[in-house]
């Protein structure tokens, strides 16, 4: 099923939770939508399953106007950040609960959710009650329960949020596996650029009730079109300095210089943002080209295998991501090492001129 | 270490040891030492080991007043309950509404006991209540001084009125704490309203309602000052129950032998009930077959 939304606007009171949104959904493809909280994720979701209304435009599916339509004739499924199971029945019947309804023979019901039982790894579990298991294991339960129904639009908002950091990873990938078998639209909301990356497809970036860029994911993460994607699209953040090219040079308002690459010759002179992932920026000294930033440490932190240095250069505050384990004292002096080819080249309106070359 | 030795710690539970003793132990434990001797006076006593738990079970009197006891609150429970739930379900979500409703049905609630019983004397008298004169001109004889039943009908309206908000109440602060995604979750899964209460709302409803199903039946089952003002126990003995009964032979009698024997057995009359009810519903909705 391909599914269309046109000039979708919509208000609560004087709220924007979301505005002209223009997107399309090709069938047995998978959209992460990627955005901070309160960028309109879930206000999305709701209306692509009809759950609300918008307060203007249209929503078509296979080129039907079904905006008013009521979630009850719709074909979908949805999984939330909330483990959502029906408290009174087994994890057997609430797995069977939408075929139930839906009033299918009883065998075919078995069969049914025997499959998605199996393929969410929890066909020991089918007498238990959802209180009588993990958080993990309840979430496998509501997963199953949307993918029973072979709906054409499976709905997923931030489904693993309130799992712990294994089994977020674990439950990652096999729902990763799932989703690129099926032939419904998947769409998933996440915070998480780690996460929006590995799951692959496509990414709408979204903020403040807009879509900022639509596209493959790696491709937008490599291009983000303006500094705010770059932002949302990054983790830890997105370094930024502010600079100026001249005719061969440039030099930052920090004190930075460095002769400004090929791919920078084509640029007027004049003001830019400059950005850099932290990951690009290194602790060593590659080759000559390199141009060093001194700043001083102001924070550091350890996530599991690389080191987060938080420092100070000039009036701007910079992250570097270290592979392995280091101690950087607060107050010491460092040296971080950056290609010029590495940087991201913004317009003053904040939109992508440059991004870096491909290694 | 031996444990014996942190005398500090004691410290910590006196105070909660002597208030419990003052307000619990001492008078239960006198309440004992009255159960097994015969009371002439002060200083003159004489023990009598289990006669007045025998007597007390045999008396025919007592057996009527538990039936009448356990029908009452019986029928409380069954009206209160399911009117209480409904009467939640159907509250505003939010709003000034929701908050005016709350104010209101929490009214009844702040009333005592004994001004309750006198609103609705005045209420339900046949020659000047509001509601005896109407039912009477509207040609239903209707007396709660002269007819069991009616007397019945006041108690329970008396009853349901005062305590009814209590079940709302906390049916409804369950109500609240269910995450809006439940209904979504079973919109989507196009349940209907019957399916939703069923497999949503009263499953997570489960704990609040265990508690409003224990006060609601100790409370009920304790019942003294309603038909203590309504009728003092009549017409007849349509009315006289356990804790009235109680009352007649502790006070009126001076018996307080028997009295302290009975109070006994009516104590742990109402812990067997609550032992049951509590198992019950532990066991429904956890797949336990008990």
């Amino acid at each position: 099923m391909s599914l269309k939304l046109k000039d979708i606007t919509k208000l609560v009171g004087h709220d924007v939770h979301l505005k002209d949104i223009n997107l399309e959904f090709e069938s047995s493809s998978r959209y992460v939508v990627l955005g901070r909280t309160l960028a309109g994720k879930t206000s999305l979701l709701r209306i692509m399953a009809g759950l609300d209304r918008p307060s203007s435009g249209s929503i078509f599916a296979e080129g039907q106007d079904v905006t008013g339509v009521s979630v009850r004739k719709r074909s979908i499924a949805m999984v939330y950040q909330q483990f959502i199971n029906y408290p009174s029945q087994t994890i057997y019947e609430n797995i069977a609960s939408p075929l139930k309804i839906h009033g299918l023979h009883k065998d075919e019901i078995n069969k049914r959710v025997m499959e998605a039982a199996s393929m969410l790894h929890i066909e020991h579990l089918l007498d238990r009650l959802p209180v009588e298991l993990s958080g993990g294991q309840q979430q496998r339960t509501a997963i199953a329960r949307a993918l029973v129904k072979n709906v054409n639009l499976l709905l997923l908002d931030e489904p693993l949020v309130n799992l712990d950091y294994k089994l977020r990873e674990e439950l990652r990938d096999e729902l990763q596996k799932i989703f690129i078998q099926r032939d419904s639209v998947v769409v998933y909301t996440t915070t998480e650029p780690t996460e929006a990356l590995m799951l692959g497809g496509s990414v709408i970036v979204m903020d403040e009730g807009r879509v900022l860029q639509v596209g493959p994911t790696a491709e937008v993460y490599q291009n983000p079109s303006t500094t705010r994607v770059a932002e949302v699209f990054s983790d830890p953040p997105i370094n930024f300095m502010d600079g100026e090219i001249t005719d061969s040079q440039v030099r930052m308002k920090s004190g930075l210089n460095f002769s400004i690459t090929t791919a920078m010759n084509n640029l007027e002179p004049g003001h830019y943002t400059f950005g850099i992932r932290s990951n690009r920026l290194s602790m060593t000294c590659g080759s000559d080209d390199h141009a060093c930033i001194v700043g001083e440490v102001g924070l550091s932190e350890i996530n599991g295998s690389e080191t987060f240095i938080h420092f100070k250069h000039g009036n701007e505050l910079l992250v570097v991501q270290d592979d392995g384990v280091h101690m950087h004292r607060v107050g010491n002096t460092v040296s971080v090492y950056v290609h010029p080819r590495n940087f991201y080249v913004f317009n003053s309106a904040g939109n992508l001129l440059i991004s870096p070359e491909n290694d | 270490m031996n444990k014996w030795d942190n005398n500090k710690a004691w410290f910590f539970i006196l105070p909660v040891l002597v208030i419990v003793s003052f307000s619990a132990i001492i008078p239960l434990m006198t309440v004992v030492n009255y159960s097994v001797q015969d009371i002439f006076g002060p200083g003159q006593r004489l023990f009598v080991g289990v006669e007045w738990f025998k007597e007390v079970l045999l008396d025919g009197r007592l057996h009527e007043a538990l039936w009448r006891q356990l029908a009452f609150s019986g029928l409380v429970l069954l009206i209160e309950m399911p009117l209480g739930i409904g009467i939640a379900l159907m509250m505003p979500k939010k709003g000034w509404a929701a908050s005016a409703s709350l104010v209101i049905l929490a009214l009844p609630l702040l009333i005592p006991w004994n001004v309750i019983g006198t609103i609705w004397i005045i209420f339900t008298r046949p020659d000047i209540g509001l509601f005896g004169a109407l039912v009477n001109s509207a040609g239903i004889a209707f007396d709660h001084t002269a007819n069991a039943v009616d007397a019945w009908i006041t108690l329970m309206l008396m009853e349901v009125w005062h305590w009814t908000p209590l079940v709302v109440l906390l049916a409804y602060a369950g109500l609240r704490a269910i995450p809006e995604a439940y209904y979504q979750a079973a919109k989507i899964d196009g349940a209907s309203s019957w399916a939703i209460f069923r497999f949503i709302q009263l499953p997570k409803m489960r704990g609040v309602l265990t508690i409003a199903l224990l006060l609601r039946f100790m409370d009920s089952f304790l019942i003294y000052a309603e038909p203590f003002v309504l009728t003092g126990g009549g017409p007849g003995n349509a009315t006289t129950f356990l804790s009235i009964y109680l009352v007649k032979i502790a006070v009126g009698q001076f018996d307080l032998g028997p009295a302290a024997a009975f109070s006994l057995i009516y104590f742990l009359i109402i812990l067997l009930f609550c032992w049951l009810f509590y198992q019950a519903l532990q066991a429904v909705g956890t797949g336990e077959k008990s």
